[in-house]
């Protein structure tokens, strides 16, 4: 039922200059990885990024900075990379940085049709500035406005082809999400299962927010492994 | 002993207490850093669950080296394993439960705090801005806020002030400060000094705090 593609090239076609798309993962855990490097290679350009990092220097979305396709990011922690910061001191990348539990209620609320919500985080703050804050029982919460994408680009651990995605462990994250607030979802999926494999039950994203799948092999670089030494 | 160990002793120390503030039962969040070291001191007959707010309702230990899933990380990005008690959830609900007061406690770390409870520390003007991560949202979160630093910078100047110079993570968010030399509470009628550490008058509380003290009538000494 859903567009399923075998070449990642194909799948990111459709990402336009000065589009704006959002990205699945935090840190390097869950993101689409090939659709990633895929972008790398389409040369897409002028892109607006809302994603909670930035990759790092060699990998995910630090690919897209090194090769300049960004324009601006919106995320919550940048730090894990030495171009990105070049970049912004130089002034070629705009940043909008977002309390992280802002910026996961931002996307929900633009997957869910809500234009924008209260919060207390940030009250006080640099990012207050310019920011509508109102009075509840006595409390000031700040006014966030709701994000959306041209495309989203998720991860899953698994699919079907009506778009069903069930995600592993913490490489969920940002994905459910994602997935509703892009007005077109490209999934990348670990395992492309068969129609009615899939336990409705079990199911993380609803098919109906998902428009195109493709399968692809994931290297799950680990960031910072940390491990217990055997007694 | 090298100031990189003593460096190291303090953490551990300041980590040790700060375990204190786990009760049985309790959800927590620990913040990147300092924090996550509390989890290594938490007493074995004491039942509570961690929270990762990259969507993790129950961190475990380190994984072994065979049992190391690149897929389960928390929010400092360390390979973790996930305890007995866990389930997952997405980033906007691991921040629902942040944000609906359901987290018993949250242990942050902490670059000034004022004595009305502000708090910063995501930023220092000059220096590359990285970002607030989740720690905006945190502190509006947890029903108790305790803070754990040094209490004083390595300049020796202090870190709680009557007004912060940082730029703010919160305002009015701290109840608790736990450093290396001392525990203070922020309460409506200024800080109060609930502890001192082994090794530390009260006199030199007050002399390296930027703010008045009020001591409190069942003041701990050599409680840590």
């Amino acid at each position: 039922m859903k567009k399923i593609y075998t070449q990642f090239d194909d799948a990111v076609n459709q990402i336009e200059d000065y589009s704006t798309i959002m990205v699945g993962g935090f840190g390097l855990v869950g993101i689409p990885e090939n659709l990633i490097l895929a972008i790398a290679g389409s040369g897409a350009k002028h892109l607006t990024v809302i994603s909670n990092n930035c990759g790092v220097d060699d990998w995910g979305l630090g690919l897209l900075l090194e090769n300049k396709q960004i324009d601006k990011m919106i995320g919550s922690y940048v730090g894990e990379n030495k171009e990105f910061e070049r970049q912004v001191l130089q002034g070629e990348l705009e940043v909008e940085l977002t309390p992280q539990g802002s910026l996961a209620e931002r996307i929900r609320a633009g997957g869910a049709g809500i234009p924008a919500f209260y919060t207390p985080a940030g009250v006080g703050t640099p990012i207050a500035e310019g920011k509508e804050v109102r009075e509840f029982d006595g409390q000031e919460y700040l006014l966030q406005e709701a994000l959306t994408a041209d495309v989203s680009l998720v991860r899953a651990a698994k699919g079907d082809s009506f778009g069903n995605l069930i995600y592993n462990k913490t490489a969920r994250n940002f994905n459910p999400e994602i997935a509703a607030a892009g007005k077109v979802t490209i999934a990348e999926v670990e395992e492309l299962v068969e129609e009615g494999e899939m336990d409705g039950d079990q199911i993380h994203t609803p098919g109906i927010y998902v428009q195109s799948l493709i399968e692809g092999k994931q290297e799950k670089r680990i960031e910072r492994l940390t491990i217990r030494q055997k007694a | 002993m090298s100031v990189q160990q003593d460096k190291a002793l303090q953490r551990e120390k300041i980590a040790k207490r700060a375990e204190r503030e786990i009760e049985s039962g309790f959800y927590v969040n620990l913040g990147i850093g300092m924090p996550t070291m509390v989890a290594n001191h938490i007493q074995e007959d004491k039942k509570m669950v961690l929270q990762s707010e990259n969507g993790l309702l129950g961190i475990g230990r380190s994984p072994h080296e065979g049992e190391v899933d690149p897929d389960l990380i928390n929010a400092g990005k360390e390979t973790v394993t996930a305890s007995i008690s866990a389930s997952y959830c997405s980033s906007a609900e691991s921040f629902a439960m942040i944000r609906g007061e359901h987290l018993d406690l949250a242990i942050l770390g902490g670059m000034e705090v004022a004595e009305n409870g502000d708090l910063a520390n995501w930023m220092i003007p000059g220096k590359v801005i990285k970002g607030m991560g989740g720690a905006m949202d945190i502190v509006h979160g947890a029903k108790k806020i305790v803070i754990i630093m040094n209490h004083v910078s390595k300049h020796g100047t202090p870190k709680i002030l009557k007004e912060c110079t940082l730029p703010l993570t919160g305002r009015g968010v701290v109840d608790r400060i736990v450093t290396d030399r001392a525990v203070i509470d922020v309460t409506d009628k200024g800080l109060v000094l609930t502890e001192v550490a082994e090794g530390f008058t009260v006199e030199e509380i007050k002399e390296s705090t930027g703010a008045p003290l009020i001591i409190s009538e069942s003041l701990l000494e050599k409680s840590y």
